[in-house]
């Protein structure tokens, strides 16, 4: 294991409070644990306040509220205060279910610095399967509420094979709306996306045009809109480089208190994750065995030990070595330099043969009771 | 896109400009990001009030810090924080 000299780590600068598994839609590539219905108990107010309190006085100055769906907290408003009185700049990032413009005044009387509303689709239709909840029409209505407002408002669309071919139309409905920022994250395959997969991952060709039309409107609208664009990494040959470091930059703290250093490694084993109610922030960043676990270099094995681009993306991702490959020790298999490589193209095939099967196996939504059925 | 030399500046509501302790630095937040500064970007920056032009910013700053010749360094980085969207004309 890394050592957990103090004065090598760097404090974290990125806080992500999930506040709640609790939502209202079932979003089938939701990140969220496929066993989240076990995690019943939420952090309480004050407990989430001293947790903001701590990770500021270390350094952590981007907040993003999220869940969950955020807005099921009643608490919100009294947290975002809270979190503006400490100086963070916050950020809440919701489906828009339950949003009122009243409540959006709310929010950024306390402070609220900006609102990330994701949609699913650029038709009613698509959007509402997706969402598994009659909520197309509302969301519009909440990203128009939100720029008038005055918040830079940011769009979220989450991109997979229901809803690639729909690129054009997604980029015409986010300059319509008057996006400041768009956010096309392709979907990385953890929680319930790993589950789908087969039903999710587009071919390479999909990707490819979708990615080409997606760059062309990047420029057109330089200036005006800023477009996030996360890659799949399913069709790279090295991975991204997670969390920037482990336990270098990023913080999530799960609903039910737990310290993770990305939201997928609770469902690593062995790794122990604290939790706020046991520990202060600083103990957890500095000294708990979870944030030291692949701290540095040491961890690694070979083709990573010795690789020259190990200080570029840290051997990949931790929970995609661990879910594709069954060794959380091992590079992520995305990387061409792994010996596990053949399982991503496994994966693309799997996905083409059941997208072209006669009688394709529906999605499974997320929701409690699937959550129950799947741990 | 250049700075219209009548037009006053000032720092754009989309964005934050903050000292941070822990980096004993000013930065620049905006959604998903966060930009560092070095002392005299952020001087600059803190000029862009809405109440004075490039060369009014450039005059009061080398009064500041008893010097001349400032105009292309400022006007240099103003234009990239124009570009970026950090501040804002007219
Ligand atoms: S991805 Fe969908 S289901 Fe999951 S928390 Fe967000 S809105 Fe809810
Ligand atoms: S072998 Fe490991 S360190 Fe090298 S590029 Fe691949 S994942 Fe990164």
């Amino acid at each position: 294991m890394a050592g957990s000299n103090k004065t090598k780590i760097t404090p974290p600068r990125w806080l992500l409070a999930e506040l709640t598994y609790a939502c209202p839609l079932q979003c089938p590539y939701c990140a969220n644990p496929i066993d989240y219905a076990k995690y019943q108990s939420e952090l309480s107010t004050e407990d989430w306040k001293r947790v903001l309190t701590q990770a500021r006085k270390m350094g952590a100055v981007q907040l993003g509220f999220s869940g969950g769906e955020p807005l099921t907290r009643k608490d919100l408003p009294e947290l975002v205060k809270h979190a503006r009185d400490l100086g963070y700049y916050s950020n809440l990032i919701t489906s828009g279910y339950g949003l009122t413009e009243e409540k959006i005044v709310q929010l950024k009387e306390a402070g609220l610095d900006h609102i990330q509303v994701s949609i699913q689709a650029s038709t009613q239709e698509l959007n509402d399967h997706l969402a598994g909840t009659e909520s197309f029409q509302h969301k519009k209505e909440v990203a128009h509420l939100v720029k008038k407002r005055g918040y830079p408002m940011v769009l979220c669309v989450v991109i997979h094979r229901e809803n690639i071919h729909q690129m054009p139309q997604i980029l015409e409905m986010a300059e319509e709306l008057g996006a400041d920022y768009l956010e096309l994250a392709n979907t990385q395959y953890y929680g319930w996306a790993h589950a789908n997969r087969d039903l999710l991952l587009p071919t390479k060709e999909q990707f490819e045009q979708a990615e080409q039309i997606a760059q062309a409107f990047k420029e057109k609208v330089a200036g005006k809109m800023k477009i996030y664009y996360v890659v799949p990494d399913f069709y790279e040959d090295r991975p991204k480089a997670c969390m920037n470091g482990w336990g270098t930059t990023f913080l999530t703290i799960a609903p039910d208190g737990v310290a993770l250093p990305c939201h997928s490694a609770r469902e690593l084993p062995g790794l122990d994750c604290p939790n706020v109610k046991d520990y202060s922030i600083e103990q957890i960043w500095y000294e708990s065995k979870t944030f030291n676990f692949f701290r540095g270099f040491d961890w690694m094995k070979e083709p990573c030990s010795s690789c020259d681009e190990k200080e570029k993306d840290f051997g990949g991702c931790r929970c995609q070595a661990y879910l594709l490959s069954g060794d959380m020790y091992a590079a992520d298999p995305v990387c061409s330099k792994s010996p596990n490589h053949p399982i991503i193209q496994d994966a693309i095939d799997s996905a083409k043969a059941s997208a072209l099967a006669d009688n394709e196996k529906p999605l499974i939504f997320r929701n409690s009771k699937n959550s129950r059925l799947l741990s | 896109m250049s700075i219209n030399l009548d037009q006053t500046i000032k720092f754009s509501p989309m964005h934050r400009l903050q000292w941070e302790e822990a980096q004993q630095k000013d930065v620049i937040l905006y959604p998903e990001g966060m930009v560092e500064l070095n002392q005299s970007s952020a001087e600059i920056l803190k000029c862009c009030d809405g109440t004075r032009n490039l060369a009014q910013i450039v005059n009061d700053l080398e009064q500041k810090f008893a010097t001349t010749g400032l105009t292309n360094d400022i006007t240099a980085f103003l234009e990239v924080a124009l570009k970026n969207g950090w501040i804002q004309q007219n």
